[in-house]
């Protein structure tokens, strides 16, 4: 696990806060404008007076160790970093004008990046590892395109998150534009709880910004509307998503569905398996996530929690269903020691890297390497009681993928 | 962060209390099996076993909102609850994708290229001509408005089948027919799959050749082992049979087996030996099998009293059939039942199937086309097999007429106008319908009108028996079972479908 943030030091002026860290070498090809880089400097012998005869308003100079500021050097510079680990070449970083903390807004390399749009939120969900705030934070809008104009061009996928993202209305909108011209080859995935959707207006002016590779994750916890309604904690949502769902299908956008696993949930996860074919079959893939134990979910553990090994049927009955059906489905978050072993083949590595964490049993698993593992928040009274370490097995997917096993999205 | 906000209980989402939830449209059945088995289908084609007290309660209105019955009866579409439901939204988009076929127009498109044959079928439902009678070819110039009428049906997928008589001895039209086709569609671009319906006999390695540059199909009959194939389909030589199985070798050594077809025409003795014509099947390596009964149509008629049955008869085989074929794919064997495929798309999924005989409205003219070798053209082969013994009802017009005429012939608005199932006595309310289809054409020409009567209708002797068996498996909820018609809808074998996963 890695990760988010560290702490260090800067020192001199400070214009802005959000900076792409590279090496001159990468920034000339790439072009990253110089006033927002940070020079790379990982062993702290760069020679400055090379890079400062260039005459480039550099954004600044970043070395992880105790280097001092050289001489030549007016502009920002950054040293002492707590984590060395946490910042590397490519990284986008926001620093505090007051304070030493850093964090990262952009990992080049990690399996999921994602844009944190808003804490706001207009649903209420029992089991929301987020919970909203409901303060104004529009200038995260202006970080979001801040950031995307600083991802590598060839990062293969963004996601953005929240609270609810469609909240921010145009601002999204603007978000999404900077990204299909900005990153052009970069697939975008979005969550939202869709409700906005079913506003045709709303809906036709997200597609009119024409995204090439734009996935909408929206979660539907139940086939019966008050049971869905109960745990995103607003009456009618359930009819709003429904909606929503179907008018970003009338425009042919993809959308994934989301299901997270819990008390409230699993008693009609085959009936909602059944549900989505019947009525949203154009649903590009299913995705049936084990809880995170964080925020409202802990607060609300003792009605939610459930202990996976306790309802492999239920998970079983909708993965299959939907599986022999032809829809792409994925478990994601649960460790493959709690999954009967033909469930194996859906079981996605999905949890972040940034929160993903093992536990001493995992010690001497023979399968740890294509496993989810688990929350780094999970604490004991959130363990399956079947967590074990599977023996070294030759052929550990026996079974062959019926899924064509969609690019696995983290949270 | 964790502070805890006033979470409101399951009761204050319930929907308003003390209103009952309304009724949508539905039908149902007792199924004969298993006993006390109330089969209940939403109008878009979803369904719900119910015991009979259950049932009484559901139409009663005395369901509870958080009975999980109610949950399943909702989410499936037979009710509605007050106020704003997104329900009859989605009940449009399923009756508007089960019904997507009427989009564009006709897909399968049938060429009788000749009715020479070298056979003398017993169940023959055509007036077969020595394979000779040169002059029952179909004409350069009959080609060639019939490619212009294949044309200008909007099917962006289509089917052009190749019937006879014996194609093969009228190979040369094939030939051309395919060239015209393929020269056309390089600016058309259309999705083109050409079957070519054979006894293979006469089919040359130099034609098999070219069926396979051309990527053609090959659908042949066997219909079992030689003992009942002999009899059935005597040829000259008494060994119809053993050529059979030689010309499927020869031609699954050049069009690649996969591209070899067979179905099973079933007579009054095929119906005694239900094991023994699948295990043929099995022991030539078909990874499927096409039960039917006889057609009994134009000159098939005649020879009913010899080879035919009463339907009950080939329910009941059907029903030993399918039994005996679940049990060998649960064995590891895989092959299916064609038409128990059919009938499980319609059912276990929401879309339609490119199978044009059993639709409503009527495959007939809205989704398949028969142009003649004489140029007449007709909206179901069974109405070109009527039109042979001189009953013209069904002549929608010839190849010159623009497609457009043909369909709004008075042919095409007599069958039409009984075509729609829905609207038809013993149909509309019958628990079968959103999976069945309409058939004018077979009602037409058996009982003298379109709109046919049912308890008299073979066709629906047929299909009533069907449903019963396959709903009647559906409703044991045998996982197994269920794994082998997953496998079945979804062309994998049943070892490929781990668990048979939620099952209704």
């Amino acid at each position: 696990m890695l990760p988010l943030s560290t702490h260090l030091e800067h020192h001199g002026p400070l214009p802005r806060t959000i900076f792409k860290v590279v090496t001159p070498e990468e920034r000339d090809s790439a072009g990253w404008p110089a006033e927002r880089a940070l020079v790379w400097d990982p062993d702290g012998r760069r020679d400055v007076s090379e890079i400062h005869r260039d005459g480039l308003p550099w954004g600044g100079w970043l070395t992880p160790g105790d280097r001092q500021r050289a001489g030549l050097w007016t502009g920002l510079w950054v040293n002492r970093v707590r984590d060395p680990h946490v910042i590397g070449p490519g990284d986008v970083i926001r620093l505090r004008p007051e304070g030493t903390q850093a964090r990262i807004l952009y990992r080049r390399g990690a399996k999921a990046n994602s844009l944190f749009a808003t804490e706001r939120c207009n649903s209420l969900c029992l089991m929301c590892s987020q919970p909203p705030r409901d303060a104004n934070d529009d200038w995260r809008i202006a970080e979001m395109l801040d950031v995307v104009s600083l991802v590598d061009h060839d990062e293969r996928n963004l996601g953005i998150t929240g609270g609810e993202p469609t909240l921010l209305g145009d601002g999204l909108l603007a978000v999404i534009a900077t990204c299909q011209t900005r990153l052009p080859d970069t697939a975008l995935h979005i969550l939202s709880n869709g409700r906005r959707f079913a506003d045709p207006l709303w809906t036709r002016k997200t597609v009119a910004v024409g995204h090439q590779d734009l996935t909408w994750a929206i979660p539907l916890y139940a086939d019966s509307p008050d049971l869905h309604d109960h745990i995103v904690q607003a009456k009618g949502a359930f009819d709003e998503t429904v909606h929503g769902l179907y008018q970003l299908a009338w425009w042919n956008c993809r959308v994934e569905i989301r299901v997270v696993l819990h008390r409230l949930t699993v008693p009609r996860l085959g009936a909602l398996a059944n549900f989505i074919y019947r009525n949203l079959p154009f649903a590009a893939h299913v995705a049936l996530m084990g809880l995170e134990p964080m925020g409202f979910a802990k607060v609300n553990r003792e009605s939610l929690w459930v202990d996976p090994l306790d309802y492999t049927d239920e998970l079983a009955d909708a993965c299959c269903y939907l599986a022999a059906r032809g829809i792409n489905v994925s478990i994601y978050n649960l460790s493959l020691c709690v999954l009967p072993r033909d469930l194996w083949q859906f079981a996605r590595q999905s949890i972040s890297d940034w929160k993903n964490s093992f536990v001493p049993e995992c010690g001497g698993c023979g399968a740890r390497d294509r496993c989810s593992g688990f929350f780094a928040s999970a604490g004991r009274e959130w363990r399956s009681r079947g967590i074990r370490p599977i023996p070294p097995m030759q052929d550990p997917f026996p079974l062959a993928a019926l899924s064509s096993g969609d690019q696995p999205k983290c949270d | 962060m964790n502070s805890r906000p006033a979470f409101r209980g399951p009761a204050s989402f319930v929907p308003d209390g003390g209103r009952p939830y309304e009724l949508l449209p539905f039908r149902f059945a007792r199924l004969p099996n298993p006993p006390g088995t109330v089969l209940a289908t939403s109008e878009v084609g979803e369904y719900a076993f119910l015991t009979d007290q259950k049932f009484q309660d559901f139409v009663g209105r005395r369901l509870r909102a958080d009975d999980h019955l109610y949950r399943d009866l909702h989410a499936r579409h037979f009710l509605i609850e007050p106020g704003a439901d997104p329900h009859l939204d989605l009940i449009a988009t399923q009756y508007r994708t089960r019904k997507s076929f009427l989009r564009w127009g006709p897909s399968l498109h049938i060429f009788v290229v000749t009715l020479r044959c070298d056979h003398s079928c017993v169940y023959c439902q055509v007036s077969r001509r020595s394979p000779d009678a040169a002059r029952f070819d179909m004409a350069a110039e009959t080609m060639g408005h019939a490619v212009n009428r294949l044309f200008e049906s909007r099917a962006p997928t289509l089917t052009v089948e190749f019937q006879g008589g014996e194609p093969a001895l009228a190979f040369d039209r094939v030939k051309s027919l395919v060239d015209m086709i393929e020269e056309r569609n390089a600016s058309e671009r259309r999705s083109i799959r050409f079957t070519l319906a054979s006894t293979l006999h006469l089919l040359t390695d130099e034609m098999l050749q070219f069926c396979r540059e051309h990527k053609i199909c090959l659908s042949t009959s066997l219909d079992g082992p030689a003992f009942i194939h002999n009899a059935n389909r005597p040829n000259g030589s008494h060994d119809s049979y053993e050529r059979t199985v030689e010309a499927i070798d020869r031609a699954r050594s050049i069009v690649g087996a996969e591209n070899v077809s067979a179905l099973t025409t079933l007579t009054r003795l095929s119906l005694q030996h239900p094991k023994e014509i699948i295990d043929t099947y099995v022991s030539l390596g078909f990874r499927s099998i096409f039960l039917r009964p006889l057609s009994p149509y134009g000159f098939a008629l005649r020879s009913a009293h010899k080879t035919g049955y009463p339907m009950s008869e080939f329910v009941s085989f059907y029903r030993a059939a399918l039994d005996y074929l679940i049990d060998i794919n649960k064995r590891g064997i895989v092959i299916d039942e064609a038409y128990s495929t059919v009938l499980l798309n319609h059912i276990l999924t929401p879309f339609p199937t490119g199978y044009v005989d059993l639709r409503s409205p009527a495959g007939a003219g809205l989704g398949a086309l028969v142009y003649n070798y004489d140029g007449r053209v007709y909206a179901s082969d069974e109405g070109r097999m009527v039109a042979e013994t001189g009953d013209d009802r069904f002549v929608l017009g010839t190849v010159v007429q623009p497609y457009q005429a043909l369909m709004t012939s008075e042919a095409m608005q007599w069958l039409l106008a009984s075509g729609v199932a829905e609207a038809l006595p013993g149909c509309s309310d019958c628990a079968f319908l959103p999976y069945c289809g309409s058939d004018p054409v077979y009602h037409a020409s058996r009982q003298g009108d379109p709109v046919g009567h049912r308890p008299t209708s073979d066709f629906c002797r047929k299909h009533t028996g069907l449903f019963e068996v396959i709903f009647g498996n559906l409703a044991r909820r045998d996982a197994d079972v269920m794994r082998v018609f997953l496998a079945w809808i979804s062309r994998r074998t049943p070892a490929q479908v781990s668990r048979a996963g939620y099952m209704p």
